[in-house]
């Protein structure tokens, strides 16, 4: 007999943490009932405000990290692509980046919920950055796992974690870079699971966190809709996110996804731009690397482009896309941004793009170091490597864009400073600075 | 259930059953070499496992510890693959019934298509009794439950520390085999003594009729005895043999500690329920079962 057959009513629930044919819980059993918990106060705290839990997110989000961010009108920028371009200014959070949407909302939470210390996992530090800073600002013992590759690539973000209280745990194994940081966290989770709460810190892993981070990241997409109208006075026709893990993605484009009205042809020269549309095409850009081609043989990608070349598996909780070989062995994924280099995805991203709403697309380490580059010369604005997918997109795919564009900028790029002057050397980049200045 | 008396739902509840108190000995397939694993299981077949689980290596083992986990590293560095393991498996004629330990996306990724299927087919016709998965609870297992059974395997669920109340009853009157009882929180390893959580854990699941296997710390004879004292069927070590495999110069001296160890291991859990029986013995009024 399954045990859905003599389900309670949260079982019931819990059996809807799917997307599609995406998603679920498959994590060791020890772990089971650490989500159900995490369930049961996601209904309660998050979805139902109980004890006034969201008003008092929404206030420490206000206060401390600095919300609403702008939505920017970009002039340079539509001037070059002769349309309207509007910039959500996530990079204007507190510590930088939307991470903190996400990590104030969970660390708040495991304090709601009676945890005594929280954990996490980070990439390209930012996330870990931001979970240092909301577990300092509530006075909760942090401890962050990180690659041994990524520390070596993100040292300014590990000295802030440093800075903010929290320990920072370096981890050898595999490439050092986001995946081993996830496993890792998952086996101190299994073991102080009664006491710690996992801070995850993207759309991914087991349910409830997919639907919980989406939920503390649609502020950027509901601020960005009512802000478009506002300025614009109408919808965007398309709104474009860089796609790591998906959480800026998602956050972005949550409050956009049932806008989803009749997607007419149009073109750059179509006059009807002032017209009220209700179709907006959602565009998540992944890290393409230097080839979207993975190699069976050494079991690397050079890329992190899960949602446009993956298949789907099981990895780090949730059935979803992944980059893996024929046989199941995840593959090491490569990015130039540490936030991007990532072999899976949120599984509802996955499902938004298999159901055709979420269109998926990539751009190269080049393209993004450029539109790393061109952001910050022409607005005077300088974009995380991650998000310079984002507006790398907007220059190589102008076509495809519609009239009104918004694109997240999902932080800044302070922590990438020394990777761009590295890889800026290597290349003769159409949008950069000459340097020389420095090589004397 | 079993229709005649003193016959079993399995294999592998009958090798626990009827083996009582069982040794469960685990290895890593393809560390250092398939060729090399093959040895080790006849080693710890001979030595007194009475079943024994093969570990099928997958990249991202969040369930393991650090010595599985580079036992792991070192077997997909030699280039093992899910149709390696099953010649492996095809090869090998062991007292013991063999069960197989991996992780979903290695069951799932079998064949052309992400379906559960192609490895249940192929890991019965290679003579597999049953499969461990760490990252597969029970609300997920349906569809590998429904392909187990059309295939007679068992597949065997692990009971934590944290698993309780109305949990612990839907996943025990679903155990099929044994139930892996989880020696304490955290992952794989061998420790150095008894965690009190498998006493705790073991006091909990008296009432069900079940086997009980307890694993996650187990390396010692003593640990064996005091395990099987407290109430278990069973124990399960794993990270103290992937020790011997990983510090042994020379296969053949692997392939003699394993036997050792396994035999010292096997000689604790019968010292366990000896004493449970002189226990026994000696109290005035022996508790109603
Ligand atoms: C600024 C920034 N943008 C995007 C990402 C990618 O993550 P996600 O796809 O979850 O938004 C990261 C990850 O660290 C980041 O730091």
């Amino acid at each position: 007999m399954s045990t859905h057959e003599h389900a309670s009513e949260t079982d019931d629930e819990r059996r809807d943490g799917t997307f599609g044919d995406y998603g679920g819980q498959y994590v060791p059993e020890a772990l089971m009932p650490a989500l159900q918990e995490l369930e049961d106060a996601y209904q309660r705290y998050v979805l139902e405000n109980e004890d006034g839990f969201m008003d008092e997110f929404r206030e420490r989000m206000r206060d401390f990290g600095g919300r609403p961010t702008p939505l920017q009108r970009a002039d340079r920028l539509s001037e070059r692509y002769d349309r309207e371009i509007y910039l959500k200014r996530e990079d204007l959070v507190h510590g930088g980046a939307h991470k903190l949407n996400n990590a104030l909302g969970q660390v708040l939470l495991a304090k709601y919920m009676g945890k005594e210390r929280v954990i996490a996992e980070t990439g390209a530090g930012q996330h870990g950055t931001a979970t240092a800073m909301a577990a300092a600002h509530l006075d909760m013992p942090c401890e962050i796992y990180m690659g041994r590759t990524d520390i070596n690539r993100q040292r300014p973000n590990v000295y802030r974690m440093r800075m903010n209280g929290a320990e920072v745990n370096p981890v050898e194994a595999g490439s050092g870079t986001l995946k081993e940081a996830i496993n890792e966290t998952m086996r101190d989770w299994a073991t102080t699971v009664e006491r710690t709460h996992y801070v995850i810190g993207s759309v991914v892993g087991p349910h409830p966190f997919p639907k919980l981070v989406r939920d503390f990241q649609s502020v950027i997409g509901e601020e960005a809709r009512e802000q478009v109208q506002e300025k614009a006075g109408r919808l965007p026709d398309t709104v474009v996110a860089c796609a790591g893990g998906g959480s800026n993605t998602m956050g972005t484009f949550h409050a956009f996804v049932p806008d989803e009205g009749s997607a007419e042809p149009r073109s750059a020269d179509d006059s009807s731009g002032d017209e009220p549309r209700e179709h907006v095409d959602l565009v998540a850009v992944e890290a393409g690397g230097s080839s979207l081609e993975i190699d069976e043989d050494e079991g690397l990608a050079p890329n992190s482009a899960t949602l446009s070349t993956g298949t789907d598996g099981v990895l780090h909780g949730a059935m979803t896309k992944l980059l893996q070989q024929s046989d199941g062995q995840i593959v090491e994924s490569h990015s130039v941004s540490a936030g991007l280099d990532y072999a899976g995805v949120g599984p509802e991203l996955s499902h938004l793009v298999e159901s055709g709403r979420v269109t998926p697309t990539s751009v190269d380490d080049e393209a993004a170091l450029n539109g790393f580059h061109r952001l910050s010369n022409l607005e005077g604005i300088i974009p995380a490597l991650e998000s310079s997918h984002a507006l790398g997109y907007l220059e190589e795919h102008t076509d495809e864009l519609g009239d009104l564009v918004v694109v997240n900028v999902s932080g800044r790029g302070d922590k990438d400073l020394e990777t761009v002057l590295e890889e800026t050397e290597k290349r003769d980049l159409e949008a950069a600075p000459d340097v020389e200045v420095f090589d004397a | 259930m079993s229709d005649t008396p003193g016959e079993y739902d399995s294999d592998v509840e009958a090798a626990i059953r009827e083996n009582h108190p069982a040794l469960i000995t685990y290895i890593t397939a393809g560390d250092p070499s398939l060729e090399d694993t093959k040895e080790y299981v006849e080693a710890l077949d001979r030595g007194g496992s009475d079943l024994i689980e093969l570990g099928l290596p997958f990249s991202e083992p969040i369930a393991e510890g650090q010595t599985i986990q580079a036992a792991i590293n070192r077997a997909l560095e030699a280039g093992t693959t899910p149709e390696g393991f099953f010649e492996l498996v095809d090869d090998l004629e062991t007292e013991a019934p063999l069960l197989v330990m991996t992780y979903y996306n290695m069951i799932l990724q079998y064949g052309d298509e992400p379906d559960v299927r192609p490895f249940v087919e192929r890991a019965a016709e290679a003579g597999l009794s049953g499969i461990i998965v760490p990252d597969l609870p029970a609300e997920e297992a349906d569809p590998l439950r429904d392909a187990c059974d059309d295939h007679g395997l068992d597949l065997v669920f692990i009971i934590a520390p944290t698993t309780e109340g109305q949990r612990l009853d839907d996943i025990m009157s679903q155990v099929s085999g044994f139930a892996y009882v989880q020696a304490r929180l955290g992952t794989t390893g061998a420790r150095a003594n008894v965690s009190t959580a498998t006493h705790d854990s073991l006091a909990r699941l008296s009432e069900y009729d079940v086997p009980k296997a307890v694993g996650f710390g187990v390396s010692e004879g003593d640990h064996a005895a005091e395990i099987v004292e407290a109430g278990a069927d069973g124990v399960i070590v794993g990270s103290a043999l992937v020790d011997i495999v990983a510090s042994s110069d020379e296969t053949a001296e692997a392939v003699e500690r394993l036997e050792a160890k396994a035999a010292e291991l096997k000689d604790g859990a019968r010292r366990g329920a000896d004493s449970i029986t002189v226990d026994a013995e000696d109290a005035p009024e022996p508790e109603q079962q």
